[in-house]
């Protein structure tokens, strides 16, 4: 077999710096999904206690020593930036290859979200720490705010390009807004 | 209009699918009356006030919704899961 070349999804595409938004790919290290099955709470507990972490509350993610764990749904998250340890009490699967991860930054970063997501993201409203699963336009996604001026979007990698697009027209539409203004 | 996921908080009616009646949740067994599968499958109430119907919220957690309205005034009284109902 030939030796493959691993790419990311968003390989190529260079930063962007518009509205005092900076778009990027982001690295994130390997995904895993974790599936709680029923009544494997408790099981999936000890083995997320290995890595210092613990199974996080909905819209929540926990955050220790670059590696994360993002509530996703229901009994359900991802465990990012780690090759998991042997996890009892639940269904895991690696899904690095499955997903693009889009790094918004910046003051500007909130308006640009509010032009394309249907939710409260300002700071008062969506803290450091939360996490939301939420549309980007039509597209699925899963919304981190990582800092007070910084998101981290996840969306299916089949859609890595189109929501990088859709991002750019919004940090261009604001930077078009804001040179009208002055 | 706005549903109030449980998981996911107030959300934009765009997030969500509308699948249908209650009934669905209330599948009769597999021997059961040809009646009763009839009342399954094709008779729905169509009240002018309080109903139940789910919904899926499938631009956010993925999961089905319980939802207790009024088609009149269109108040929204409650939104359960599914799956944790079924608990």
């Amino acid at each position: 077999m030939p030796e493959l070349i691993a790419k990311s999804a968003l390989e190529g595409f260079s930063a962007q710096h518009l509205a005092g938004a900076t778009l990027a790919e982001a690295e994130v290290g390997p995904i895993t999904s974790v599936a709680v099955y029923p009544d494997g709470a408790k099981a999936l507990a000890k083995g997320l206690k290995s890595i210092g972490l613990t199974f996080p509350a909905p819209n929540a993610f926990i955050e220790k020593k670059g590696t994360r764990i993002v509530w996703n749904g229901r009994d359900q998250a991802f465990l990012t930036g780690v090759v998991p340890p042997t996890l009892e009490g639940a269904a895991v699967s690696d899904q690095t290859d499955g997903w693009a991860v889009l790094a918004l930054g910046g003051p500007g970063a909130v308006d640009v979200l509010a032009r394309l997501v249907p939710l409260d993201l300002r700071l008062s409203a969506f803290p450091v720490g939360r996490v939301v699963r939420a549309p980007v336009n039509h597209m699925n996604a899963v919304i981190l705010r990582t800092g007070d001026y910084a998101f981290e979007v996840m969306v299916f990698r089949s859609m890595a390009r189109t929501a990088w697009h859709e991002f750019e027209a919004a940090m261009q539409a604001l930077a078009a807004r804001a040179a009208m203004k002055s | 209009m706005r549903l109030k996921c449980p998981l996911c908080g107030e959300r934009d009616r765009r997030e969500f699918h509308y699948y249908g009646a209650e009934d669905y949740l209330h599948r009769p067994e597999v021997d059961a009356e040809p009646a009763a599968w009839d009342n399954y499958l094709h008779l729905r109430d169509n009240p002018a006030g309080m109903t139940r119907d789910l919904w899926y919220h499938e631009a956010g957690c993925a999961q089905w919704l319980l939802v207790t309205r009024n088609t009149v005034t269109h108040e929204i009284s409650a939104v359960e899961l599914v799956a944790e109902r079924a608990k």
